[in-house]
């Protein structure tokens, strides 16, 4: 195991790192990862192009070679009978296989680990940070289940501890991305997506949709703000005496659609709301999903809704 | 449904609001496409045209001519897309911090989606249709194809659904959803207003003459090949494009399907793809990408086709590895199926699903590795001819490679993670699109453009074009690969980080290279037309070619062949004038062709009003174009004289002019 680690490390470098130069001069915040899930990642976009470029530098020399050799005129023997050869058509056919089977293995494997879905290592004992994420129409909500509180286009998150995100969308499909933190997923209405991830250093950067959504969806941005445990506790203080509350009419406020809006913070929270959304029941008198499922058979009609 | 606007009876929702007469940019190009649509007008009316045009174009049922007319409605609306695109680069240079550019979002949406719809379903894909119709009956040996009429509906259809996409832009609005019309945005309760439906009729009318002409295609290869073209005979060219068109009869339907039920939920309520009542979105992503992933080697299969027949004409070799490359062709097909899901890992369908469609894509690039070996290898040990069509094949070679790379890097689920939706993909799928399927298509162009008018294209301005593509591409996406890594999405309007401004400058000043490309490859149609007798072909072979394409003259006669050749090998020309063949002199036949119909564009005229009657709810005059088409169709079954012989004597004098030529 920590052979092929030390292997994985050396072919790192060796391949990579005038790639990983020449990408680092322009910064980014794909490849400048401050979470342990986007690092990951980023070492899969680094592996699988060395891998891949072992084939193609070859036949990128091997086109330019023979399209200077054997042009008309040129030094190259002519050999029109030269049609075909079944050892090299063995070989072009296999040095991809090859390629794609390692590949292959890779992605199996890294597909798997870093299933967003799959929890991320935590010291014994430690439950993971649950934030609920809700894309609204064009800005994300944040909910605070444990803390009580919930903010709108900020996402505060304190450093080396796991957390969990339940992400759903009240109208549009969205995808949830931080790209220093780990990769994206939908945050869809009616459907809950998860993401597991964790931040390994204090970090302020940006995170948005990835999926276009309609009008504002240029602006729909959220700073992330990664900090340590303490700072975490007064960030969460702070907006537990911002005064304002997030019940189900601002809620409804919130839900029409506005752009490029600035950061709120609300000191406490109706508790049933993520539920709400995620079910599709915030309006008075509409069904919640697990209602209607138990009628299921007798028909979808809600206790709420008017009679045909 | 939109109870806002209110509905005349007379008008539907039509109103003079409907007439963007208050945007500048709008009306300017509005005064731009009149003038220009008078002038031409003008010119065909002076020269009294018309009639001309009706009898010998229009109404033709020759596949050489509708190819012709499918390849001059791609062109022209690569016009109109590279337009949306150059605006999309502009914007996206002056947008940055306080700056709000010069297009907001209503109007940045349309351009977007525009761009994109246009440039795959009325450049590609007419483009791709427009050689298959002109060359494979050709290659085959056949006289047409196997439903000539059908043919000429299927061209009229395709047209009236880019007329559609054009009324958009003067009369109410296009889509704002994006290139496949994604739902919720383009849900009745978000998108009200007439674009998704313009996008929606637009598509099902283009759709259904897709559709059929892929149809006839598949008949007309199975069905009408020469005698001793057995199947291990055709032309590589002509097996790509029966596999590109049995893809696209197994994928249309699932669109047409989608596009259906998303009609349904915009006109009469239902919840299919809404986000409640048991509507789910993701289910229309679903069916849309069942076909969007095929879709791209419907069109890609036949561009590798292109690039093998002019590698093989150019290296004066056979193709190395024929069999291999057939195979390869076929496993790409049956590949292409299993794929779809890559467009959307990051929706959570779980690691083992998206290991496995991640798998699946990385192994079609087991096969199209294959081909680009069997090209390289194809070149060893030939003499290469470097004309036209031979540069662009070394220039995809070169740039097609890389994108192929991308995409595989993108077939890996973790990295799509942090890339799905960013620029890095738009600027791999431009990297395969331009790099693949647009450079193939000048190839084609060029390689048999001298074959169709019997002049060859003006060198010179050949070469501008092709450097300004080559070059022109790669200023324009490598930055965009760059910002992509840097983490910034597609379809953005507005960014903060004045970093990234430099990078889209590059990008602008690349299109701009690309525009240079594009305005020399007019020049140089309009130079060789007035040069034609300078660059005239009188062999019918100009290329030394090796397929049957090119044992006929230039033009080839409406008939095509005097005599239907008979094959005995593959590259079947080549093989002929190895053994010393010679244009018959006598002995001809009465040749049987079918007749010239006016039914396709009367078909395609009454399904245009009837889209743009259920735009804009005109209810009486889309039940009444529905009425009509019904009975034109029903009508033209009653057409009896639908062909007629071509007399032997008739035969022999065309053959006789063609040979003193």
């Amino acid at each position: 195991m920590l052979r092929q680690i030390q292997l994985t490390k050396r072919l790192k470098i060796v391949v990579l790192l005038p790639l990983a130069c020449l990408l680092n001069a322009c910064g980014g915040a794909v490849l400048d990862p401050a979470g342990d899930v986007a690092r990951q990642q980023r070492d899969i976009i680094f592996i699988s192009t060395g891998l891949m470029l072992l084939i193609i530098v070859p036949v990128m020399i091997l086109i330019v070679v023979f399209a200077w050799r054997y042009r008309k005129g040129g030094r190259g023997t002519y050999d029109p009978t030269f049609e075909h050869s079944a050892s090299l058509e063995l070989a072009i056919w296999s040095a991809p296989l090859l390629i794609i089977i390692v590949l292959g293995a890779l992605t199996w494997s890294s597909t798997h680990l870093l299933d967003p879905f799959r929890p991320r290592p935590a010291k014994p004992g430690e439950q993971p940070l649950v934030v609920q994420v809700v894309s609204l129409d064009w800005k994300w909500l944040f909910i605070y289940p444990e803390q009580g509180i919930a903010t709108v286009n900020e996402l505060a998150l304190p450093v080396n501890r796991p957390v969990r995100f339940d992400i759903t969308s009240s109208n549009m499909m969205n995808t949830f991305y931080a790209p220093t933190l780990a990769g994206m997923i939908y945050a869809m209405p009616g459907m809950q997506s998860q993401l597991h991830a964790v931040l390994n250093r204090p970090v302020e950067s940006e995170g948005f949709s990835a999926n276009y959504s309609g009008a504002g969806f240029s602006d729909m941005r959220f700073t992330l703000k990664g900090m340590d445990e303490a700072e975490f506790g007064r960030w969460v203080a702070a907006a537990r005496t911002s005064g304002s509350e997030l019940d189900l009419p601002t809620y409804r406020r919130l839900l029409e659609p506005s752009e490029r809006v600035p950061v709120m913070r609300f000191a406490s929270i109706d508790a049933d709301l993520y539920r709400r959304t995620l079910e599709r029941c915030i309006e008075p008198g509409t069904a919640c999903r697990s209602e209607t499922a138990m009628h299921g058979a007798a028909g979808t009609h809600a206790p709420g809704e008017p009679q045909p | 449904m939109s109870q806002s606007t209110p509905v005349s009876p007379l008008l539907g929702r039509l109103t003079w609001e409907s007439f963007p007469i208050h945007e500048p940019i709008l009306l300017w190009t509005f005064i731009v496409v009149a003038v220009l649509g008078i002038g031409i007008v003008a010119v065909v009316s002076y020269y009294r045209l018309w009639g001309w045009l009706w009898r010998e174009w229009f109404t033709s049922v020759d596949h050489k001519k509708i190819g012709i007319m499918y390849i001059i409605l791609g062109i022209v609306m690569l016009l109109r897309g590279f337009a949306d695109a150059l605006m999309m680069r502009l914007q996206q240079v002056m947008a940055f911090g306080a700056s709000q550019g010069y297009l907001d979002a209503h109007h940045y949406d349309q351009i977007f989606t525009a761009h994109g719809t246009i440039m795959i379903f009325f450049v590609a894909i007419p483009l791709i249709v427009g050689l298959v119709n002109y060359v494979m009956p050709l290659q085959i040996g056949a006289r047409d194809v196997a439903f000539p009429f059908l043919n000429s509906l299927s061209l009229w259809l395709t047209v009236a659904g880019a007329l559609l996409v054009m009324v958009s832009l003067f009369v109410g609005e296009f889509s704002r959803a994006g290139w496949l019309n994604y739902v919720p945005v383009a849900n009745i309760q978000n998108s009200p207003d007439t674009g998704p439906d313009y996008y929606l009729w637009a598509l099902q009318i283009a759709g259904v003459g897709t559709t059929l002409s892929a149809i006839n295609m598949v008949a007309t290869i199975i069905r009408m090949r020469a005698p001793g073209m057995t199947m291990m005979k055709m032309p590589v060219f002509t097996w790509t494009a029966f596999c590109s068109n049995v893809l696209a009869i197994a994928i249309f339907p699932a669109l047409t399907a989608a596009f259906a039920m998303l009609l349904m939920d915009r006109y009469v309520g239902t919840d299919f793809f809404t986000n409640d009542a048991g509507g789910n979105p993701m289910m229309y992503w679903n069916l849309v990408w069942l076909w969007g992933h095929p879709e791209v080697y419907v069109l890609v299969l036949p561009v590798f086709g292109i690039y093998s027949e002019v590698t093989a004409t150019f290296c004066g070799k056979r193709l190395f590895g024929y069999s291999s490359m057939v195979y390869a062709t076929v496993v790409i097909t049956i590949l292409s199926y299993l794929v779809w899901l890559h467009h959307f890992f990051t929706m959570g369908s779980g690691a083992s699903v998206n290991s496995f469609f991640g798998i699946a894509t990385m192994v079609i690039a087991i096969p199209t590795g294959a081909k680009i070996f069997n090209w390289l290898f194809t070149m060893y040990r030939g003499q290469i001819r470097f004309e036209l069509p031979m540069m662009w094949v070394v220039a995809f070679m070169l740039t097609f490679v890389v994108g192929g790379m991308t995409g595989v890097l993108l077939a890996v689920p973790p990295a799509d993670f942090v890339l799905h939706n960013s620029l890095f993909l738009v600027a791999h799928f431009h990297n395969v699109i331009i790099g693949g399927v647009v450079f193939g298509l000048f190839a084609g162009m060029y390689y048999w453009f001298p074959k169709a008018f019997g002049f060859r294209l003006d060198p010179f301005w050949g070469k501008v074009t092709f450097w300004g593509w080559v070059i022109g591409y790669w200023v324009a996406w490598t930055p965009i690969y760059i910002v992509g890594l840097m983490g910034t999405t597609r379809r953005v309007r507005h960014f903060d980080d004045p970093e990234l401004r430099i990078w889209f400058v590059i990008a602008g000043i690349g299109a701009l290279i690309i525009l240079v490309g594009i305005l020399a490859f007019v020049i140089q149609i309009a130079v060789s037309i007035r040069n034609r007798k300078a660059l005239r072909d009188t062999t019918g072979d100009p290329w030394g070619g090796r397929t049957l394409e090119w044992a006929t003259a230039s033009p080839p006669p409406f008939y095509n062949f005097a005599f239907t050749p008979v094959v005995h090998e593959l590259d079947a020309w080549h093989d002929m004038k190895c053994h010393g063949a010679r244009p018959p002199v006598s002995g001809f036949r009465p040749i049987h062709l079918p007749r010239n119909t006016g039914a396709g564009v009367v078909l395609a005229a009454l399904a245009l009003v009837l889209g743009f009657a259920m735009v804009w709810y005109i209810w009486w005059l889309a039940a009444l174009s529905f009425a009509g088409l019904l009975a034109v169709a029903i009508g033209h079954t009653f057409n009896y004289h639908r062909d007629y012989h071509v007399a032997a004597d008739e035969v022999a004098r065309i053959e006789s002019a063609a040979r003193s030529a």
